[in-house]
C-alpha cells in the first residue's frame, strides 16, 4: 500500500555535527527495515526526520510519491512509538488510543469499535479503563504501539521500542510486533542498536556509522557476507585479524594461510564457527585461553603466538583446557583493505546460536 | 532486619523538633482562637472568666470589615487572574525557548525577593505617587502582582519543564495541532504544579500587607491592614483576634483544595525538588 521513499538527505545541527549525511533508502510496500547502527550513528534522527520531528538540512523524503519533507509531523500519514513509550499518563488506554481518532471527528461509536480491535490485537483487550501508569512496561509498550496502529498510518516507525524491557519480554515482543506487522502488512521502519533484534525481525538491514549507509542487504547477507570491516565487526561475533599478505599468503604471528590478493596490508575476518582447533603440543599456533560452555556448543578463546586474542566455537568444549596449545584450521575468511572487501571464501554454513548474535 | 531496627527506635530529636515546633506554631493560635470567642478574660485567671460571641457581633456588625473583606477578595482574584495570564505564557517562554538574556530575566523575577521588601516598596510608591496610584484599586494590584511574579513563574517553569517532551511530540505525531498539544497534554501534566502556584499566589495576595498599606491606605483597606489598624488602635485584644480567625479561612479553605489538587510530588516538582 504504501512506500517511502529518502533521497539524499541531511542533517546537520546547528552546533555543526552531521548527524545524517547524503543518506539514501527506498522502502517496499510493508516491508519492515531496521536501521542499525552504534549510538551517534544518525539512526534516530533519520527516523526523526521520517516522522517529521526534525526538519533535513537538504534532501527529500516522499510517502507514495508525496513529498512530506517539510510537512508537519501532525500533518503526515506516520505513526511512531516512542523507546520512552510517552503514554499520557493523565489519560487511561482507551483516552490515550482514542485522542487521535478524536481529533479526526471520528464518530463515538466507531472510535470505541476501532479501539477496542486494537487493544484485541495487541493482547489487551478489556484494559481500556485502565490507567497507563498501572501497567507493566510491556503493557505500556503495547499500548504505545496500539495508540499508533489504531489511526493506520501508512508507515510505522519504531524506535527503539524495547531498549526498556528486560531480554525475555523483548524477544517475546519481538515477535508478537513481527507478526502484527505481517498481518497488517504495514510498512515500518524500525531503529535498533540490538543486532539481534535487527537479525530476528528485519526484512532488509540498514547497517549505519556516522550518518552513512555502510550497508543495506537482508539480515543473512549482511550476516554472512558483510562488506565493509565495520559490518564484519558490528553483527554477531566476528574476529578482525591485521595482518600483512605477501606473495598470495597472509601470514600473522606464525599462522599463515593462502589469501589470493595483491601484496599488502589487509584485515582478515573470520566468524568463530568457520574456525576449526585441533589440540595440539608441538607446532601450535597457538593456545588456550578460556573455554565456555554454552551447553548446545562451546565457545574457546584462544590466544595467537603474538598474544592476538580469537574466539572459535567447537562443538565439544570438553576437549580443550585453559593453556592447551592448539592449531588452527580456517574454513571461510573474508579480507579487507581501505574498508572494503578485496576476497572472500565460500560461506560457511552457520552453525550459530542466538548466544553469538546476542550483543 | 537492620533499618528495621532503627526506625522503630524512638527518635528524640524528632520528637524534640516536633515538640518545640507545635509550642511555637500552635500556641499563639490557640491563644488567639480563644481570645477570639472571650467576653471577658482578666489576669490572672489561665482560661477565660466567660466566653461569647459578643465581640463576632461587635466586628461583623461594622460596614468597614464587610467593605475590606470584599476589597480583599477582590484583590486578590484580580492580582491572581492577573497574574495568571501575564506569568503562564511567560513561564512556558522560560521553559521552552531560548531566546538573549532568558537566565539574566529568569533572576531578575528573584530581585523583588533578594532585597529589604519596604524599600522597595518605598521606592515603587515614590513612583506611584506621581502617577497617581496612591491610594487605588489598582495601584494596589500592581504592587502585589510584584508580589507574586516569582511564584508564578520560577514555579510554572519548573512545571513545563518537568513535562516528557515525547509525550508532546507522540500527541503531534497522532494529529495534535501544536495548540492542541499545549491543551490537552501539556497543562493537564503541568496542572498539579501550575493549580499550587495559583494556590500560593492568592492566599500569599491575600495577607499581604506592607504594600496594600503602603500603597491602598487609607482609600483601600484590605482585611490584614485593618486588622493591623485595629490592633494598633484600639485597646480591646478581641477585635485583633476575631479579624485574625476571620483571616483564616481562606488559608484553610486553599488547604483543603490543596490537598485534593496536590500531591506532594507534583508540589515538590514545582520547587525543582
Amino acid at each position: 500500500m504504501s512506500v517511502l521513499k529518502i533521497k539524499d538527505v541531511s542533517k546537520i545541527f546547528p552546533n555543526g555535527t552531521t548527524a545524517v549525511d547524503s543518506f539514501s533508502l527506498d522502502v517496499a510496500d510493508g516491508e519492515l527495515v531496521c536501521l542499525l547502527g552504534p549510538s551517534g550513528s544518525g539512526k534516530s534522527t533519520l527516523l526523526r526526520m521520517v516522522g517529521g520531528f526534525e526538519t533535513p538540512t537538504s534532501g527529500l523524503m516522499t510517502i507514495d510519491g508525496e513529498d512530506i519533507t517539510r510537512v508537519p509531523p501532525e500533518k503526515r500519514p506516520t505513526g511512531m512509538v516512542f523507546q520512552s513509550h510517552a503514554l499520557w499518563t493523565h489519560m487511561n488506554v482507551f483516552k490515550n488510543l482514542a485522542f487521535g481518532l478524536k481529533l479526526r471527528k471520528v464518530p463515538a461509536d466507531e472510535i470505541k469499535r476501532r479501539v477496542e480491535g486494537v487493544l484485541e490485537l495487541v493482547g489487551l483487550g478489556g484494559y481500556g479503563t485502565r490507567s497507563v501508569t498501572q501497567l507493566s512496561g510491556g503493557q505500556q509498550q503495547r499500548v504505545a504501539l496500539a495508540r499508533s496502529l489504531v489511526l493506520e498510518p501508512k508507515i510505522l516507525l519504531l524506535d527503539e521500542p524495547f531498549a526498556s524491557l528486560d531480554q525475555h519480554l523483548r524477544e517475546r515482543l519481538r515477535e508478537e510486533v513481527r507478526d502484527i506487522q505481517q498481518r497488517l502488512k504495514i510498512t515500518t521502519l524500525f531503529v535498533t542498536h540490538g543486532q539481534d533484534e535487527a537479525l530476528s525481525m528485519a526484512d532488509r538491514i540498514v547497517v549505519m556509522r556516522d550518518g552513512k549507509t555502510e550497508q543495506i542487504d537482508r539480515p543473512d547477507v549482511v550476516y554472512r557476507e558483510p562488506q565493509t570491516p565495520f559490518v564484519a565487526g558490528f553483527i554477531g561475533t566476528m574476529n578482525l585479524i591485521e595482518g600483512v599478505v605477501a606473495n598470495g599468503v597472509f601470514s600473522k604471528a606464525g599462522y599463515s594461510t593462502p589469501v589470493p590478493v595483491s601484496d599488502g596490508p589487509v584485515t582478515l575476518a573470520i566468524r568463530p564457527e568457520a574456525v576449526d582447533l585441533t589440540a595440539a603440543s608441538q607446532n601450535a599456533h597457538g593456545k588456550v585461553h578460556r573455554v565456555t560452555d554454552y551447553g548446545t556448543h562451546g565457545l574457546v578463546d584462544l590466544e595467537l603466538l603474538d598474544g592476538t586474542r580469537m574466539k572459535a566455537m567447537v562443538p565439544h568444549p570438553d576437549l580443550f583446557k585453559p593453556g592447551q596449545g592448539v592449531t588452527l584450521a580456517l574454513r571461510a575468511v573474508a579480507a579487507y583493505r581501505d574498508g572494503a572487501v578485496i576476497y572472500r571464501t565460500g560461506v560457511v554454513t552457520p552453525v550459530s546460536h542466538p548466544a553469538l548474535v546476542d550483543a | 532486619m537492620a533499618a528495621t531496627l532503627v526506625s522503630r527506635k524512638t527518635d528524640w530529636t524528632g520528637i524534640i523538633f516536633a515538640a518545640v515546633l507545635t509550642l511555637v506554631i500552635v500556641f499563639p493560635l490557640v491563644v488567639v482562637g480563644t481570645w477570639a470567642f472571650t467576653n471577658v478574660w482578666r489576669y490572672p485567671s489561665v482560661i477565660p472568666q466567660e466566653f461569647g460571641l459578643r465581640f463576632w457581633n461587635q466586628t461583623l456588625a461594622r460596614a468597614d470589615v464587610w467593605s475590606s473583606i470584599s476589597t480583599s477578595l477582590t484583590l486578590a482574584f484580580t492580582v491572581t487572574a492577573l497574574s495568571a495570564a501575564i506569568c503562564l505564557p511567560a513561564a512556558y517562554a522560560f521553559a521552552r525557548l531560548d531566546f538573549p538574556g532568558r537566565n539574566l530575566l529568569f533572576f531578575s523575577f528573584l530581585a523583588g525577593h533578594a532585597f529589604p521588601k519596604f524599600g522597595l516598596l518605598v521606592a515603587i510608591a515614590g513612583i506611584f505617587l506621581q502617577l497617581n496610584l496612591i491610594g487605588t484599586f489598582w495601584g494596589v494590584v500592581l504592587i502585589q502582582l510584584v508580589g507574586t511574579l516569582l511564584f508564578m513563574i520560577w514555579i510554572p517553569v519548573a512545571a513545563f519543564q518537568a513535562v516528557d517532551r515525547r509525550m508532546e511530540e507522540a500527541a503531534r505525531d497522532v494529529g495534535a495541532s501544536p495548540f492542541r498539544v499545549f491543551w490537552s497534554i501539556t497543562l493537564p501534566q503541568a496542572g498539579p504544579t501550575i493549580a499550587a502556584a495559583i494556590l500560593l499566589s492568592f492566599v500569599g495576595t491575600f495577607y499581604e500587607t506592607e504594600g496594600a498599606w503602603l500603597i491602598g491606605a487609607p482609600q483601600v483597606r484590605t482585611l490584614p491592614v485593618l486588622m493591623i489598624s485595629f490592633i494598633n488602635n484600639q485597646p480591646v485584644i478581641q477585635y485583633g483576634a476575631v479579624l485574625s480567625v476571620l483571616l483564616w479561612v481562606p488559608s484553610f479553605i486553599a488547604l483543603l483544595f490543596a490537598r485534593k489538587v496536590v500531591n506532594s510530588g507534583s508540589f515538590a516538582r514545582g520547587f525543582g525538588g
